[in-house]
Formats: C-alpha cells, sequence, structure tokens
C-alpha cells in the first residue's frame, strides 16, 4: 500500500500544506522586490531621458516620461564626439574580439591535448598570470616602451587573450571532442593542424559565441586602457566620451546668474540621461536573445577541467 | 633512450607547438615582462636612463611608503571596502538562487532571471554616471524626493565620505547579484530530484529542503566561490572607484590602486614611478599571498580547492 503511494505521488505536483503556500508566497514576494529594485532605475533613467529637465525637476517624473521631448536625443545626434565613440568602439570591439578568439583558441587547442609534452608546466606558465601581475606602472612602461601610446594597439595587444576564457575553453574542447575521433582521422593521414581547422573548430562553435559575447562586452564596456594609454581625442572609445559628458560636466554651482543655470540643466540633465540610455540600449536589446550563452559560459567556467 | 622518445613525441607534435607560438609570446610579453618591470621598485626611476641605468635604492621606496600619512589610510580603504563588498555582495546571490530555484514556474524564472542580470552589462563609466545623476542633490531622485518630504535639498552625499562606501557597495549589488547567481542556479539545478521526492514523502516542507538538500549541495560552490572573493579581498577594481572619487570623499574612497595611480601617473611633471610600482608590488604580493594561504586551509577544511 505504502509503495503504491509513493509511486503515484511521483511525477505529479504534490499538494501544498499552509507552510509551504506561506512559504511560496514569501518567495515570489521577495523575488518580485528585487526585480522592481533592479528594475525601476532602469525604467527611471528611461523616462527621465524622455522627459522634460522641468518635469524632472518638479519631480513629476517617476516611472512614465512627462511632457515628452527628444530634446536630449537631438542634442546628441549633434554631439560629434559621440559619433566617433560610437565608430572607434565599434571597430575596437570587432578587431578585440576577433584577435581574441583567434589566440584563446589557438592556445586552447594543444593545451587540451593530454598527450602534449610538457602541457604541465606551460599551463603554469599561464595560470600564475591569474594570480599575480606586475601593475599599473610597469605594464605603463611596456606600452612607452614599445611605442604603442597613443595606437590602437594599446587597446586590443594587451589583454589579447584571458587566460580564464582560455581554461574555459581547453575545458569545453576536452570535454565535447572525444580523443577517439582524433585518433582515427590521424590514421587516415589528417595533420593537427587540419583536424584543428576542420573539426575542432567546428565542434567548438558555441564556446566560440560564449567566448566572443564575453569579450565583445568587455571590449565594448572598457575605459581603463583607453584611459591610461590615449589621449588622442580620434582614438577615443565610447566610455572616454562618456565619463566627459556623464562626470565632468557636472554643473558647478558658483554660477549666479539662476536663468543660465536654469538653461544648462535643460540640456544638460536630459542630454546625461539620454546618453546612458544610447550607450547601454544596444547591449540591453541584444541580450536577452543570446542569454543562454552567457548563462552557459558560467556553467563550462564553473567545472574545472 | 627515453630522451629520444621525448624527441620524437615533440617532434610529432611539432604543429601544436606553432600552435602555442603566439599565445606564449603575448603572455611572456605583455605579463611576465611588466613582472620584470617590477625591479624599478628597487630603484630611483629616470625614463631617461631606462630601467637598467636607474640608480639602485633597495627598500628605500617601501620604507617610504609604510612611513607615509597615506599608508595606513588607503590600506584600511581598501580593507573596509573590500570586506564591505564581500560581505553585503556575497551571501545575496546564494539566498536568491535558493529562492528562485524553489519558485515552480518556469516563465516566472525566466523573466526575472533576465531582468536581474541586465545590469551586469551595464559599464562602469555608466553605472557611475547614473549614481551621478539619481543621486544628485539638486537634480535626482534623491534631490526631488528629499526637496519634497523636507522642502530643502538634502545633504550631498556624492561628496560625503561616509555614504561613499554604501553607494558603492550596494550599487555594486545592485548590478552583479542577479549575475552572481547564476553559477548557483546552475549548481542547483543538477541536485537529483529523488531527494526532494524522498524528503517530500517524509513531510518535509519547502525551507526545510532548501536547508537539508539544496543548501548542502551547493556549499562545495559556495566554498570555492568564498575562496576566490577572499584572494582578491586587497585588490578591488580601480574604475568604479577612481571615478566615483572626488575631493569631498577622497578620506574614504582613496584606496591602494587609486593612490598607485596618482603618485605615478596623475600628477604632471611630479610623477614618481618608482614609488606607485613600490605600492602596487606590495599590493601584489598581499593578493598572492591572500590567495595561497586561503587556498590552503579550503583544501584542509572542505576537501574542494581551486588547484
Amino acid at each position: 500500500m505504502s509503495l503504491l503511494a509513493k509511486k503515484s505521488s511521483i511525477g505529479k505536483k504534490p499538494r501544498l500544506g499552509w507552510r509551504d503556500k506561506l512559504f511560496y508566497g514569501i518567495c515570489y514576494l521577495i523575488i518580485a522586490v528585487l526585480t522592481l529594485t533592479v528594475l525601476y532605475p532602469i525604467l527611471y533613467v528611461v523616462a527621465a531621458s524622455l522627459s522634460s529637465a522641468s518635469a524632472l525637476l518638479s519631480g513629476k517624473v517617476w516611472l512614465w516620461p512627462v511632457d515628452v521631448t527628444f530634446v536630449g536625443y537631438n542634442a546628441i545626434l549633434k554631439y560629434k564626439e559621440v559619433w566617433i565613440g560610437y565608430r572607434n568602439t565599434i571597430f575596437y570591439t570587432a578587431t578585440g574580439t576577433f584577435i581574441n578568439i583567434c589566440m584563446t583558441m589557438l592556445c586552447a587547442y594543444p593545451l587540451a591535448r593530454k598527450n602534449l609534452y610538457g602541457r604541465k608546466p606551460i599551463m603554469m606558465i599561464f595560470t600564475f598570470t591569474m594570480l599575480f601581475s606586475g601593475g599599473m606602472i610597469p605594464n605603463y612602461i611596456l606600452i612607452k616602451n614599445l611605442h604603442m601610446l597613443n595606437s590602437v594597439w594599446s587597446l586590443l595587444l594587451p589583454g589579447a587573450m584571458s587566460v580564464y576564457n582560455m581554461i574555459v575553453a581547453r575545458t569545453f574542447i576536452q570535454n565535447n571532442i572525444p580523443g577517439e575521433i582524433l585518433e582515427s582521422t590521424q590514421i587516415d593521414g589528417c595533420s593537427d593542424t587540419q583536424f584543428f581547422f576542420k573539426m575542432v573548430l567546428p565542434l567548438s562553435k558555441s564556446i566560440i559565441a560564449v567566448l566572443g559575447l564575453w569579450y565583445a562586452v568587455g571590449h565594448w564596456n572598457s575605459y581603463f586602457n583607453a584611459f591610461l594609454y590615449l589621449t588622442d581625442e580620434n582614438l577615443y572609445p565610447l566610455q572616454i566620451f562618456l565619463r566627459d559628458i556623464l562626470l565632468s560636466s557636472q554643473l558647478s554651482s558658483d554660477i549666479e546668474d539662476p536663468d543660465a543655470i536654469a538653461q544648462m540643466r535643460t540640456v544638460q540633465l536630459v542630454l546625461k540621461y539620454a546618453m546612458i540610455v544610447v550607450s547601454t540600449a544596444p547591449l540591453f536589446a541584444f541580450y536577452p536573445f543570446v542569454q543562454k550563452y552567457f548563462v552557459k559560459g558560467v556553467m563550462i567556467g564553473s567545472v574545472k577541467g | 633512450m627515453k630522451k629520444q622518445k621525448i624527441a620524437k613525441q615533440i617532434w610529432r607534435n611539432r604543429q601544436l607547438y606553432l600552435f602555442l607560438l603566439l599565445p606564449v609570446l603575448y603572455i611572456i610579453i605583455f605579463h611576465y615582462v611588466p613582472m620584470g618591470g617590477i625591479v624599478i621598485a628597487f630603484e630611483d626611476y629616470r625614463a631617461r636612463k631606462g630601467i637598467w641605468g636607474s640608480e639602485w635604492v633597495g627598500l628605500e621606496n617601501f620604507i617610504k611608503f609604510f612611513n607615509s600619512y597615506d599608508c595606513k589610510r588607503i590600506i584600511r580603504n581598501t580593507l573596509i571596502l573590500s570586506v564591505y563588498t564581500i560581505a553585503a555582495g556575497f551571501p545575496i546571490p546564494i539566498c536568491f538562487a535558493l529562492i528562485i530555484n524553489s519558485v515552480r514556474s518556469e516563465k516566472f524564472k525566466k523573466v526575472t532571471q533576465t531582468i536581474v542580470t541586465l545590469p551586469h552589462f551595464i559599464s562602469v563609466t555608466v553605472m557611475v554616471g547614473i549614481l551621478m545623476n539619481v543621486f544628485s542633490n539638486r537634480t535626482g531622485l534623491y534631490g526631488i524626493i528629499g526637496m519634497m518630504l523636507t522642502g530643502e535639498y538634502p545633504a550631498d552625499i556624492l561628496g560625503s565620505p561616509s555614504a561613499f562606501r554604501h553607494l558603492y557597495v550596494w550599487s555594486g549589488v545592485w548590478q552583479e547579484f542577479g549575475w552572481g547567481s547564476i553559477i548557483y542556479t546552475a549548481a542547483l539545478s543538477s541536485v537529483d530530484p529523488e531527494y526532494h521526492e524522498a524528503a517530500q514523502i517524509d513531510g518535509a516542507s519547502r525551507l526545510q529542503r532548501i536547508i537539508h538538500i539544496d543548501f548542502p549541495s551547493i556549499l562545495p560552490t559556495v566554498v570555492i566561490m568564498l575562496i576566490l572573493r577572499m584572494g582578491t579581498v586587497m585588490s578591488i577594481g580601480f574604475e568604479k572607484v577612481y571615478l566615483m572619487q572626488n575631493s569631498l570623499n577622497i578620506e574614504a574612497s582613496s584606496i591602494i590602486s587609486t593612490y598607485v595611480y596618482n603618485v605615478g601617473l596623475a600628477s604632471q611633471g611630479n610623477t614618481d614611478l618608482s614609488y606607485a610600482t613600490a605600492i602596487g608590488l606590495f599590493n601584489s604580493v598581499i593578493n598572492l599571498i591572500m590567495i595561497t594561504v586561503v587556498n590552503k586551509i579550503a583544501d584542509k577544511v572542505g576537501e574542494t580547492s581551486l588547484w
């Protein structure tokens, strides 16, 4: 009898006791509160970017835009720097990600091969850099001595490969490309290079997609290298201009003329919110479609090979 | 005989070594050469004379740092900010993952997970931009609400040393807790449902199952993540702190990395590269010791370790 009861309970959702009902209620409540906490500032920024400054300052904007205007977005269209920044960022993201993927796969594949002589010490050389680094100043001196200050290479080469991502790729190759395939193709006279291009790369499409996304987001959002190594405005990525627009042009409170302050505020304030939207919207719009790849990447990364 | 065998094996895999050539060159040039550059911490480095020509001063830069007025303050600031970040930022993703894992509606799960992971993709610049604008005591939401409640502009919290840490840490939690929970939800999805079924038959409530089944099964992941975090306790990122820093909150916002930048690169014509490198090296060595020690401890206590 008890066995029967056991069997019938499997696969069905069991009826909830009052304790569980209360528990689920609290769960949904907590999740809802947290989700709204995350969502609200984002919605507020979007609403603010579409509202008039006076509505914003008088506290009429809470969730929806009030006195809808596109003043901020129009001002951005006229900002030459924003376009330069966008152009450069797209270039750095595309080129940088391409270099990253090439380097990562080139490095991950040989290290995934268990019969590679010296695999362990070579691996050590790479992993040690995750634990210890020269630091900001020696890096700067290196870039200076390589004459890469103020060149696009200073943004593309220093981060040409992330050791962490390489290990993720290596783990993936080890777990997903069985050694038997290699053996059988080697009998057919397939060289390592041929095997790499004809088998490894096609079979690693999903991990390449994952790492490509990670690298691309990194390039899109990166600020530090450009901040240290570039002084030529024509090479600046978007993030540097963003800093200038969002942070440096803070209203100085020592302007006396109230009209002038009001005038400046109207455009500047809305412009800032619009700028936040314009720079972040591409990532947000893209994300839901590729979310599963990002999540997958985290999962592969969490399994150490 | 054995040597020959090895040579043969290497020759057979010669193409693989060729593959490794570029990555190894890269790691040497961009990671190991700067490590060599650390020697300038023990010199009075002059760009004109170069690394090999500059005068050797031994530990002078370190002594200067430990005796300086700023030393204690920046180490303290770095530690407080870091420990605060871990204390606030570490448990929340775990709790969130446990809660969302017990929710039964898949659709609800998916939508909320998409939303809470979104802020992870906001760049540091934009994040600080949002903070500056929303928390402005004149034009921001903070100022407006303060105005409505009290009839006057509230205190400036962007320029307040006591508010700096809270703003820094909680905006970080806001940005990262959803993303941080992914790894735990992944670990939770591999829990064998039979445990839950068996517990349910024995009359365990959902909460009891979380405590006795879900949590123990992700504990190894939790330990590893905690090791990773503890190892970085002295390496708070430069960017966000630097962008949030201003002359008013500098007392709390001056940490090791921003100090290195200010001493080494920021002050025009008055930079001290050797001194800055020495401070950076001090920091890197502590990081290295931290992660090694913490890993040893975890190895003994939890049977889980990084390597």
